[in-house]
């Protein structure tokens, strides 16, 4: 866990998004260091998704700010950039990592040139050199290099997650949404992909806001926990804080209703 | 020796004579009259006019004749002349529940003032071969004439619009109406572009577009509130006058297709319009007119847009007999060129793929 | 060589305007030639005319022509870089008729060229226009079938897939496969269709003495490369461009770095290769080079 002396990386205020007279979600506010994972659990329709969306500028909110640092270290209103800057900031600074990897993968195209997509984007122009850098996040991810000039719809899902996960570090981005990045996936390949994501994430001190149902994810990944209930943040704080000594009666629930980790 | 391939002109020139002999047919047949076109096919003339998007009879049926009856190539010849007539203005919007009426049906209602119509149509007929037609003087059968239609024959979408349970028609903006025989199509476009499109838009693609909607694919539960035929006066106002004047009268056909729609938070439930019209007599290409329209406008009216027939660019771009027919036959024209390179590279490839071959042999 | 080159005089067909379009619409079209050519390789969108020929057949370009011809020019028509194929003999036709310009082989002669698919060998002077024939102007529209995506695209300068679909061919077959309509940057900003022909071409694009034009008339849009503009074809550092060669030369006159066609002679896998460009091949022939196919038309 990072210590706050640093600037903050993200800042969030009384972020409010509506769909008529439903509740999106209402009053989020936080901070978020660099190197910070941010864990927002609650069950389906508690606005941990669209809270997510408003975040990574997918989705406009209808009250509130959203504040993030860039490189040159200002602050900036992530809504009120134009979307070439909204556009550029997706492919290099920041990562989406989808639950369905046909979000976040283009199944037309090989496996490789999904990775080396990111880098030509930013103006790569070797062949050769593109090839060694996705060859090496293949590695990282621990994917096999032979199966590099496949297309994703030839992998199994912990595999496409993978290639997902790689396709977004390889710009090095600062800060990486995740929204349910291991669900669908069985026990044993989703124990395996948690373990990559904390190594990689804690290796490359990248941000992340990890939206989950799951307490299992939250407990092995974030340092950070919010809880949200009906589009409002319930109850916030350190993760094992947050999950070995409730305090709200929602989180009680959560935590009650599941097997100890 | 090899000689080269010439003679294009030559070529062009006897592919000419070949066509011109080809429409005329046998000698000993007596040459088609324009009038008996027009009389006789004059469905095909009334989808010429609508497709062509120019309401002249006799033109149409000088297009039929010189395209043998290929009716997207009269579309094409029809298109091509309009392009170069002169503009005066444009007139006053046709005021439709005004229609002199030969036909009007609402599936909507049983009865409604002004009564059904059913004027000249197929759809009760027995579709049996008539052999006495075969016959060059079949007799004409003298058809009863109809009482005097009624007076007031308002349209249903008025009558349901009283009670406010459909949705009002947007009021006509005061822009300029669009013109896409002026203009290139913009994206998203007005209803008043997409409306241009459908009408001249080709019968079959249209129809089976239309068809689709009905089958699931973007559904939008249509009723035929109602279906006119007739004449209507055609009234320009010239700016010089600044009244309308009568400059003529058209034949059309009009339907207005009443469909639900669930409402959200801001609008009541209410039913929705779909609206198609053409020249003549196009009913068919009316209602399928109507249906795509509608489901053109799912994304106005907040619904998932899911199939192809609400989809706004695959549709119109696609609609256009006139630019499928010559894309799709431009592939006649020669591509040596291009293909020459496909060649290359093929042989290339084939190439580096035996020397790789031969290359992991040898290892 | 112009051996078809017919009088000037300025008669026009009865019944229509001088090169077929009004005034109006040639007013309105070479508006949008002055925006092309103002933002090099960007698309216009212009109010496109139904033509007497077919979509696909060359209306963009016959429109484009339509507007910049005037009573004194001298035009020529190439389709596969030939003068005598049915469409270029077709279009010719037309501008003879309904412009009663001067019409010639020559690509030295020609104020303007109308062309399908080829860029002719002789190099273009100033004061020449090159008018292209396009079917598909948008050059992402393989990758990317919405309009209003690839505008957003092209504001964006977000040509990546496009190189992606390079990678792709470079990592399939070793090397990148693309042949004609081979994409190319203009000026440094825009992404741009050259149009259908052979990237053998590509090069002669690039700061080009000539001002091409390009017409595609069922799009609807016109774009432009003004003279001197540099027109580079996408590529990698260590995949740089290259275009086609044969090992042949032209069976008729001999030459070594033209565009050549491919002609089966017989059905035993006999072929023979000639320029594709029929009015530079005769030029040589003229000039006396000889191929090997050709002795016996030596004398």
């Amino acid at each position: 866990m990072s210590m706050p002396r640093e600037e903050s990386l993200l800042e969030v205020r009384d972020l409010g998004k509506y769909f008529g007279r439903t509740v999106g979600c209402e009053s989020v506010s936080f901070d978020l260091w660099p190197g910070e994972v941010l864990g927002v659990v609650g069950e389906s329709g508690s606005g941990k998704s669209t809270l997510l969306k408003c975040l990574s500028a997918q989705t406009a909110p209808d009250r509130g700010i959203v504040r993030y640092r860039l490189r040159d270290e200002d602050l900036c209103d992530v809504h009120a950039l134009s979307e070439a800057r909204q556009r550029m900031l997706m492919r290099t600074d920041w990562g989406i990592v989808h639950q369905n990897p046909r979000d976040g993968l283009r199944f037309g195209i090989s496996a490789g040139a999904n990775v080396g997509e990111r880098l030509i984007a930013v103006g790569a122009r070797h062949y050769g050199n593109i090839r060694t850098e996705v060859t090496d996040w293949l590695q990282r991810v621990e994917m096999e290099q032979s199966r590099m000039d496949d297309l994703p719809g030839t992998f199994s899902g912990g595999m496409q997650q993978r290639l997902q996960i790689a396709r977004n570090l390889v710009t090095q981005p600062r800060l990486v949404f995740m929204d349910e990045p291991t669900s669908g996936l069985d026990v044993s390949v989703q124990a395996r992909l948690l373990d990559l994501i904390r190594t990689l994430v804690g290796t490359l001190r990248i941000a992340c806001i990890v939206v989950t149902h799951d307490l299992g994810v939250v407990r092995l990944l974030t340092h950070r926990l919010m809880v949200m209930r009906g589009g409002r943040v319930v109850e916030q704080g350190l993760t094992d804080q947050v999950l070995d000594d409730p305090q709200h009666p929602y989180t009680q629930l959560l935590v009650s209703s599941i097997l100890p980790v | 020796m090899y000689v080269a391939v010439k003679g294009g002109e030559r070529a062009i020139e006897n592919a000419h004579k070949l066509l011109a002999e080809e429409r005329r047919g046998d000698p000993a047949t007596p040459e088609i009259a324009l009038s008996q076109i027009d009389e006789q096919l004059s469905l095909a003339v009334d989808r010429v006019m609508t497709e062509g998007s120019l309401y002249d009879r006799a033109l149409a049926a000088l297009a039929i004749k010189q395209a043998r009856g290929d009716l997207i190539e009269a579309i094409f010849l029809l298109r091509a002349y309009r392009t170069t007539l002169t503009r005066f203005g444009a007139s006053d919007p046709i005021d439709t529940a005004k229609m002199t009426i030969r036909r009007r049906i609402s599936a909507t209602y049983k009865d409604l003032p002004g009564g059904q119509v059913l004027g000249p149509t197929f759809d009760y007929t027995h579709r049996l071969l008539d052999f006495s037609l075969a016959d060059e003087a079949a007799p004409a059968l003298a058809a009863e004439v109809p009482a005097e239609p009624g007076s007031a024959m308002p349209r249903v979408a008025d009558l349901l619009n009283q009670e406010g349970l459909i949705e009002e028609e947007a009021p006509g903006e005061d822009a300029a109406v669009g013109d896409v025989t002026r203009n290139a199509m913009t994206l998203p476009a007005n209803r008043d572009v997409r409306l241009q499109l459908l009408a001249r838009g080709d019968e079959g693609f249209v129809l089976a577009l239309g068809y689709s909607t009905q089958r699931g694919y973007g559904r939008n539960h249509p009723f035929a509130g109602e279906i006119r035929l007739g004449e209507v006066a055609v009234e320009f106002t010239p700016p010089e006058l600044g009244f309308p004047v009568t400059i003529g009268e058209i034949t059309v056909t009009e339907c207005q297709m009443i469909n639900q729609f669930k409402g959200s938070a801001e609008r009541p439930p209410q039913f929705t319009r779909g609206y198609g019209i053409s020249f003549g007599h196009c009913e068919r290409k009316t209602m399928a007119m109507a249906n795509v329209d509608r489901a053109l406008r799912a994304d106005d009216l907040g619904e998932e847009v899911t199939a192809p027939a609400q989809d706004e660019e695959f549709v119109l771009y696609h609609c256009d007999n006139v630019e499928a027919s010559g894309f799709v036959q431009h592939l006649k024209l020669p591509h040596y060129v291009d293909f020459q390179s496909e060649l290359d590279i093929v042989r290339r490839l084939r190439a580096d793929f035996e020397a790789r071959r031969t290359g992991e042999a040898a290892e | 060589m112009s051996g078809v080159a017919s009088a000037a005089g300025g008669k026009t067909l009865a019944g229509y305007n001088f090169a077929y379009l009004d005034e109006q619409t040639k007013r309105m079209i070479r508006s949008a030639i002055l925006t092309a050519v103002a933002i090099p390789g960007h698309q216009i969108p212009f109010g496109s005319r139904e033509m007497p020929l077919p979509y696909g057949w060359g209306t963009g370009g016959i429109q484009v022509t339509a507007s910049i011809i005037g009573a004194d020019d001298t035009l020529k028509v190439i389709d596969q870089g030939a003068d005598d194929t049915t469409n270029a003999v077709s279009i010719r036709r037309f501008f003879s008729k309904t412009a009663g310009v001067r019409t010639t082989e020559s690509t030295r002669e020609a104020t303007i060229i109308q062309t399908r698919h080829r860029i002719p060998e002789a190099p273009l002077a100033e004061g020449q226009i090159l008018v292209y024939q396009v079917p598909i102007p948008e050059p992402l529209r393989w990758l990317e079938p919405r309009e209003v995506e690839t505008r957003k695209m092209h504001a964006l300068s977000e040509y990546g897939p496009m190189h992606v679909q390079l990678y792709e061919q470079i990592a399939t077959f070793g090397r990148i496969a693309a042949t004609y309509d081979y994409p190319v940057m203009v000026h440094g900003r825009y992404l741009m269709r050259p149009s259908p022909i052979p990237k053998f071409d590509n090069p002669k694009m690039d700061r080009n003495p000539a001002l091409q034009l390009f017409g595609a008339g069922r799009e609807k849009r016109i774009y432009a490369v003004p003279p001197y503009t540099s027109v580079k074809s996408l590529d990698f550092d260590d995949h740089p461009f290259s275009v086609e060669s044969w090992e042949h030369c032209c069976g008729l006159c001999g030459a070594g770095a033209s565009y050549l066609d491919e002609i089966v002679i017989d059905d035993k896998g006999g072929r023979m290769f000639v320029c594709s460009d029929t009015d530079f091949c005769t030029q040589r022939q003229a000039q006396g080079f000889r191929g090997p196919l050709n002795s016996e038309a030596a004398e």
